[in-house]
């Protein structure tokens, strides 16, 4: 379907553009038939200067016009990989955007139609670059970055250039050889195309490693290593491209070539941090215009970008370090929203750019001139395979012994697998200037390389991982317990580095935030509190009860009638109204609170998918349904163990549903409520249930307390829920609708605020 | 050191094999011990409290009293000493000694363990053996102390959700007249068994001199 679409588009377009030229004949015509023939004409009026009533002019709209339909004709592909959801576990999705592209290389290369020249080195370095960077730089996971920064640049840098040289030395040792007829490849260019097809682009196995859940520390240097490798890969080329330029290289130019290096990286970090700062100091103020908001974190990243280009300085480097240094503090200033419009923006702008390359890829294969070299593209395979296992090995033994985890011979395999080579290589290949003599060589190998890592190591990855069975990172589960003993364990190890004396790693760790709390976040945060994680942790995971509780369970009416009618005699309604105010201030309270669920319920994020929020409420789910389990018992006993029974003493079924609130508010309450003694307070079922009557009103009123004290969302007899929302609420959601005014308005809006947090 | 050195270094054999250590950091740590103590022999609780970058840290009182703990040696005494010598330091810190690339599975599990079991010791201050509601308590408004704006009741709340999230995993089946008492240290284990412990909670100690390149205390 999607194909028919496409061949009309291109016979249609080979079509347009042979009928343009006869359309404005065929107007032409009219007029000087008459004059050459010179037959009476019956009207010769009429043909002069008439109204055209339908025209087509088709080279006005042709660039935006082929523009919009291959991104549609991608997108529209990418539609089709989804609706078979095995296909995109087994086979990355760049494999398949290749392979459509193939296809459509393929018909247009029957039609004899050329693919559009757009892809020229400025169109791709200005244009489809930034986002594809910008993706990779604002979602990277920066704690797991910062804790293992020196290993992953390590890798990135001096791994990229040591298979740079290596590869490159190879090929021209290689080329030395008459019988491949490649003499007339020098160095400089063999340089050249070692550096380009030494960066690594690895989407597809960041996906399977996330998927399978591979350690964190293997995830974070592939991914840092995928992200820097293009930076380095990029002043490599330059360098390279210039020095290919020039006949003879002293030695002086190596050293300049080095000082240059650090020059531009270092610079590109100093750019990135001052236009971060920026962006971060301008979302300060921008409450009221909160439509444009996203509009700034784009601004700024991308004048990061144009303002390193300018001073040809790495402009990856600086737009990286912008988006890391700007997400923490925007995403702190800005509406709930404007976050999730950045975060889509993003991802859309990566999605097309990527795809576009990926396609063009295909594209290109097909229908442009190839010069196949067996030797130098079979050497090219190998030696890129071996330097770069030899690589890793080499560079691992060095770092290991100054890393804590190790990296054992899996780790380093996966490693070593996970180097594809994807989208940039091309396109820095495709852009290679004519001066290169054997260009169509290079890029035909680095195609050849492409289409192999992608598609073989690609589709084999997943296997092989597990099959290996490479150590497993546990995801923490957002549970308190690990949140306060996480906490209490970096504060002791914090502490036993001061004990020792030393300048640890936390001890840095430490040092930044004290500095970030006391400087930063005055200045670039709109709203300053600091908050502890833990209390963030609690809020949400409260939040995320009162939200599921309100958007209920029309699905979970399975209850024991028996039980409902018992709900029904049990409880009595008063009549409550909310008040506008009240309302709204809930509202604010639960969107404030839910972007910053999102900040922390965000940790990896596929490349190719947003962030999936459905792990967390499983989680969450999971609990209520542990602790609903435990809500049985009538009598509470002891203050230790009252937490616990009171629950338990709702005396709903034991059908496990997952509407039930953590019972952490109701713990408040009846501390209020208890005789100041010891453990030995008994509290009968009876007072439970006293509360417990106002079975609605307290659900009500337990969102009304929200603006009273933030505290306090806490403190309400949310244990009332206890009573089993489920149960309750099938005949509740009815009585919702009809009774309560502010009810009414409280349910629909908990939804759309809660939409427009699932997204 | 002196008249001792020949001691010192027969007795830095044994601790070699009973803490993990390696003689160049027992030599660096026994350094680090001398300077603290104010070269005694024995560190009482004063000294450590005079540590400066120490004072800032939330959870002070409790590492420090991890130190003097008895349950935190090998013995499993109970009680608390009133003041250690180097060997009781050393055995402290060797909780806190990373995973090298050779240490086998049970090792592992033996050291994390014996990681958890410090953090159950902090939590634990009476020592019975269970955590109970009011040690959580107690635990979780110093965590949150530093945070400042946070009230009690907060604080409260947070721990007594935190205890019965303990119960309720642990416990998922507790009939209506059961009194959870306390977190006992199994299901410490349990509720923080997804926590990469081993491989989280160590710090690097140093196998070089470098006493004299650390600025200050």
């Amino acid at each position: 379907m999607i194909f028919v679409l496409f061949l009309c588009c291109t016979t249609g377009k080979c079509k347009l553009q042979e009928t343009k030229p006869t359309n404005s004949v065929s107007l032409e015509t009219v007029k000087p038939h008459p004059n050459d023939i010179g037959e009476p004409q019956p009207y010769p009026e009429e043909e002069k200067g008439k109204l055209p009533v339908f025209t087509m002019d088709y080279s006005r709209i042709q660039i935006p016009f082929e523009f919009t339909l291959w991104v549609l004709l991608a997108s529209f592909s990418k539609i089709g990989f989804h609706i078979y959801q095995k296909i995109t576990i087994w086979i990355p999705e760049s494999c398949l955007l290749i392979g459509i592209g193939l296809i459509v290389g393929g018909i247009m290369y029957s039609v004899k139609e050329e693919p559009p020249a757009v892809l020229s080195s400025d169109v791709f370095f200005l244009y489809m670059l930034p986002p594809i960077v910008l993706e990779n730089g604002y979602f990277m996971p920066t704690r797991p970055f910062f804790e293992n920064v020196g290993t992953v640049l390590w890798y990135a840098v001096v791994g990229t250039l040591w298979n740079s040289i290596g590869i490159g030395l190879s090929l021209f040792a290689i080329c030395q050889f008459e019988v491949f007829d490649l003499q007339d490849i020098n160095l400089q260019e063999n340089l050249l195309f070692a550096s380009i097809i030494s960066t690594v682009d690895p989407v597809a196995a960041l996906k399977v490693f996330d998927d399978v859940g591979v350690n964190e520390q293997i995830y974070i240097v592939i991914f840092g290593e995928g992200l820097f490798s293009d930076a380095v890969t990029v002043v490599l080329y330059n360098m390279f491209a210039f020095l290919a330029d020039m006949p003879v290289i002293d030695s002086v130019d190596v050293f300049l070539g080095l000082a240059r290096f650090f020059v531009v990286g270092i610079g590109g970090v100093l750019f990135g941090l001052l236009f971060g700062f920026m962006a971060a100091f301008t979302s300060r103020f921008t409450s009221r215009v909160r439509e444009i908001e996203p509009l700034f974190v784009f601004m700024f990243s991308y004048l990061a970008y144009l303002v390193a280009e300018l001073f040809a300085i790495s402009s990856i480097m600086a737009l990286i370090t912008c988006a890391i240094t700007m997400k923490y503090y925007v995403e702190e200033n800005v509406s709930q929203r404007s976050c999730t419009t950045i975060r889509h923006v993003v991802k859309m702008l990566a999605t097309i750019s990527e795809t576009l390359i990926f396609f063009f890829l295909g594209v290109v294969t097909i229908t442009t001139v190839h010069e196949w070299n067996w030797a130098f593209i079979l050497f090219t395979l190998l030696f890129a395979f071996l330097w770069r296992g030899f690589g890793i090995l080499v560079l691992t033994q060095i770092i290991n012994p100054f890393r804590t985890i190790q990296f054992n011979l899996k780790d380093q395999f996966g490693l070593a697998y996970g180097g594809l080579r994807g989208a940039i290589c091309f396109a820095l290949v495709f852009t290679l200037g004519n001066t290169i003599n054997r260009r169509n060589l290079f890029v035909t190998a680095s195609i050849a390389i492409i289409i192999f890592t992608v598609f073989i190591q690609g589709i084999s990855i997943r296997p092989i991982v597990e099959y290996i069975k490479i150590r497993r990172t546990n995801k923490d589960l957002n549970t308190i317990n690990v949140e306060i003993h996480t906490r209490t364990m970096e504060h002791l190890l914090c502490g036993i580095e001061d004990l020792c004396g030393q300048w640890g790693h936390y001890y840095w760790k430490d040092k930044f935030k004290k500095f970030n709390d006391r400087f930063l976040r005055r200045i670039l945060l709109r709203d300053r509190k600091a908050e502890s994680s833990i209390v963030s942790m609690y809020k949400k995971l409260e939040l995320q009860n009162a939200i599921e509780l309100l958007d209920t369970t029309m699905g979970d009416i399975s209850a024991a009638p028996s039980l409902v009618s018992l709900q029904y005699k049990e409880a009595s309604r008063p009549k409550k109204t909310f008040k506008a105010t009240d309302i709204r201030k809930m509202h604010d309270i639960l969107s404030k609170n839910m972007y910053r669920i999102r900040q922390r319920t965000t940790a990896f994020t596929s490349k190719y998918g947003l962030p999936d929020d459905s792990q967390t409420r499983e989680i969450l789910i999971r609990r209520h349904a542990s602790i609903q389990r435990s809500l049985r018992a009538e009598s509470f006993q002891h203050l230790q163990v009252s937490e616990v029974d009171r629950l338990r003493s709702s005396g709903v079924s034991p059908r496990s549903s997952s509407r039930s609130l953590i019972p952490m508010s109701k713990l408040n309450t009846i501390e209020e409520r208890r005789s100041p003694v010891e453990a030995s307070a008994v509290f009968t079922g009876s007072n439970i249930r006293g509360r417990r009557a106002p079975v609605p009103a307290a659900r009500r009123r337990s969102p009304n307390r929200v603006d009273e004290d933030e505290d306090e969302i806490v403190s309400e007899g949310q244990g009332e829920e206890r009573h089993l929302p489920p149960r309750g609420w099938a005949p509740e959601n009815r009585d919702l609708g009809t009774n309560e005014a502010g009810n009414s308005l409280l349910r629909p809006s908990s939804l759309r605020s809660q939409r427009s947090w699932r997204i | 050191m002196g008249a001792t050195q020949t001691h010192s270094e027969y007795q830095y054999e044994n601790m070699v094999g009973k803490t993990g250590f390696s003689t160049e950091q027992i030599k660096n740590l026994h350094m680090r011990f001398q300077q603290l103590s104010g070269n005694e022999k024995t560190l009482r609780r004063e000294h450590l409290k005079n540590i400066p970058a120490l004072a800032n840290n939330p959870i002070k009182t409790e590492i420090i009293e991890a130190f003097f703990d008895k349950r935190n040696q090998l013995d499993n005494e109970l009680g608390s000493y009133e003041e250690i010598g180097f060997e009781e330091f050393l055995m402290v810190m060797s909780h806190f000694r990373p995973l090298s690339i050779k240490t086998s599975a049970e090792e592992k599990t033996a050291m994390r363990k014996q990681k958890v079991r410090f953090l159950f010791n902090m939590h634990d201050t009476d020592g019975d053996g269970k955590i109970t509601l009011e040690e959580y308590r107690k635990a979780v408004e110093e965590l949150l102390s530093e945070s400042g704006t946070i009230g009690q009741e907060v604080a409260r709340a947070i721990a007594d959700a935190a205890m019965l999230e303990v119960a309720s995993t642990n416990v998922p089946n507790m009939g209506p007249d059961d009194f959870y008492e306390g977190i006992t240290f199994e299901h410490f284990e349990e509720i923080l068994k997804d926590l990469e412990m081993e491989s989280r909670m160590h710090v690097r100690f140093l196998d070089m001199n470098t006493a004299n390149l650390r600025c200050g205390q």
